[in-house]
């Protein structure tokens, strides 16, 4: 980044649909993949004369979140009507949250190549789903379908302070947001099923003659994936500094106000849609039919007392308690909490961090992401790898036999032993057995023996090699050499 | 009267109406009276009010997050100007 022209400036706008059973305001199922208008009533629909009435287990999971980020929770917060019309919003308003949110000034911590940035929440606050609407295609083009379903679903969202500086700044935003937001299970944050949606506001600051100048901001819209995110704003940022050059309009100029674009994946474009409509043209005026929400600060201890070990302070315990990397811990907390409580179970189990970390994150990690699972789905509790890996190290199994093990437990099942045994895999430790071996290695390679008495001591190689396949591996190297040293001494 | 009749056309926008210049003239004659109306309110003391947010004075009114039976998809659709198989037709979005 260090070589642009401009400074970026990037805030980010993250709606996450909470984790709930039904809607916010009413019974109805937020369920995924429903039949079109199957899961609406008059509340969603907005029929005259139905109430809305709040859903405490959105509004718990609202400030779990809230305080996750560091924010401060208002002791009184109401709901207000947003104001405008649109096919896939039944009631011709929104209820969302206007002047007086539930939560604000938090912030999140991330990763950047300079260490650790601190971005500021501006604030987070509750709101209600629009509809879906479908485009017919090859139809008649007339018509547009709506589904309402999603309609009154749960949203959170969560408004950062302009403080983002590069792209890839802010998908470390979006990345952290969502371990923090899966880890407390508020959301699943799956943006292939929207729930999880950005929208950033992205200007850029030139320097000049005169000091430095903002361009107008443009809110960048239909963002879906993480990498739509980083290459829209790279595109963005470079389309604002070529229409600067061109027309040398500021922030905050005469006429000038902030605008609304589309990113075009397939084109890997910006396309500047209108002029936005400003906070008045919303009409926003608080809705009758809620009551207010007072919190007390003993509801707040009851939630905080929810949030358990978050993910920043994960890191630095899992670095510390089993040294291990920054890389390392990277990979494992990215995860989730579960998968870092099967890496502690199978620390402690096997009694060795490190090759509990080296069993985790590359034979388990990529049969989970071959089987496209969950650790919670994975056939073999950590007891169980924990066992094999004692056995590996007690009996001298190499790491690939280790790996036929673990390939056969996963597959077929059983415990480590009994897959060792199946597999032939039991150690050849019985002295006298493999004495014989050692003596009938010897006869039938009567020439690597003479060799070796007339000096050649590279010889015994060839003997070794040929005990070695005898047993299948399973024989200690050095119990093998002890012997046949003997063995050779005496011939 | 302060009430232009540019606001008078761009409410209109927001509102989806489609006005006449006649009409947008009657509007903003008819909207303004009521705006200066209404303006009157500013005149009255409030320094030491606390904002309203709702009527009465209750809050905190929940409930639990269990599902309830919801419509029948013919019954949602009843009112619909225009259906298309299980879906609301209206005429096209092109944003
Ligand atoms: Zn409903």
């Amino acid at each position: 980044m260090a070589d642009l022209p401009y400074r970026i400036v990037i805030g980010l706008e993250v709606h996450v649909q909470l984790l709930t059973q039904t809607k916010l305001f009413c019974g109805c199922s937020t369920r995924f993949g429903q039949p079109p208008n199957s899961a609406t009533c008059p509340v969603c629909l907005g029929l005259p004369g139905a109430l809305p009435v709040m859903n405490r287990r959105a509004f718990d999971l609202a400030v779990k979140a809230a305080l996750a980020l560091n924010c401060r929770i208002a002791s009184f917060t109401k709901w207000d009507r947003k104001n405008y019309y649109y096919p896939d919003l039944p009631k011709n308003y929104q209820i969302s949250q206007y002047d007086l949110p539930f939560s604000s000034d938090g912030h999140l911590d991330i990763q950047t190549p300079e260490g650790t940035k601190r971005i500021g929440i501006i604030r987070a606050h509750l709101e209600e789903d629009a509809g879906k609407l479908l485009h017919e295609e090859g139809g008649s083009g007339k018509d547009s379908l709506v589904d309402l379903n999603r309609t009154g679903t749960p949203l959170l969202e969560i408004v950062s302070q302009p403080e983002l500086s590069a792209p890839e700044e802010a998908k470390a935003y979006l990345e952290e947001l969502r371990l923090l937001l899966k880890a407390l299970e508020i959301s699943d944050c799956e943006m292939q099923e929207g729930s999880l949606r950005c929208d950033a506001n992205v200007n850029i600051h030139v320097p000049h003659a005169d000091g430095v100048a903002a361009t107008p901001i443009v809110e960048v819209k239909n963002l879906n994936s993480f990498r739509a995110v980083e290459r829209a704003i790279k595109f963005e940022a470079n389309r604002q500094y070529g229409q600067f050059q061109s027309d040398g309009k500021k922030l905050g100029d005469r006429g000038v106000s902030k605008a609304t674009a589309g990113w075009d994946d397939v084109r890997g474009v910006t396309v500047v849609q209108r002029r936005k409509e400003e906070a008045s043209d919303y009409r926003y005026f608080p809705d009758p039919d809620l009551v207010p929400i007072e919190v007390d600060s003993a509801w707040i201890a009851e939630v905080r007392a929810l949030l358990g070990e978050l993910p920043a302070a994960q890191r630095t315990r899992l670095q510390s308690q089993y040294a291990l990397s920054a890389y390392d811990t990277e990979v494992i907390t990215r995860q989730g909490r579960p998968f870092v409580a099967y890496f502690e179970e199978l620390a402690r189990g096997c009694g060795d961090a490190a090759e509990a970390k080296n069993w985790l994150t590359n034979e388990i990690l990529q049969t989970l992401n071959d089987r496209k699972s969950d650790v919670r789905a994975f056939p073999q509790p950590a007891d169980a790898i924990a066992e094999l890996i004692r056995e590996a190290k007690a009996t001298g199994l190499n790491k690939q036999r280790a790996r036929d093990v673990y390939a056969h437990m996963v597959s077929e099942g059983g415990t480590a032993k009994e897959v060792i045994k199946k597999l032939g895999f039991t150690p050849v430790t019985d002295e006298g057995q493999l004495r014989d071996i050692v003596r009938r290695a010897m006869a039938a390679n009567a020439k690597a023996v003479t060799d070796f008495k007339n000096g050649k001591v590279k010889a015994a190689d060839a003997i070794k090699g040929a005990v070695m396949r005898e047993t299948k591996g399973m024989a200690r190297t050095e119990m093998v050499q002890q012997i046949l040293l003997e063995e050779l001494q005496r011939a | 009267m302060s009430l232009t009749v540019d606001d008078t056309r761009w409410v209109a926008h927001l509102a989806r109406l489609q006005l006449a210049d006649a009409e947008l003239a009657t509007m903003t004659r008819q909207l303004g009276a009521i705006l200066d109306y209404v303006t009157q309110l500013q005149q009255a003391r409030t320094d030491n009010v606390e904002p309203l947010a709702h009527p009465l004075p209750i809050h905190n009114v929940f409930r639990d997050d269990s599902p309830a039976p919801s419509l029948s998809v013919d019954a949602a659709l009843a009112n619909a100007p225009q259906r298309r198989d299980n879906f609301f037709a209206v005429p096209a979005v092109l944003d």
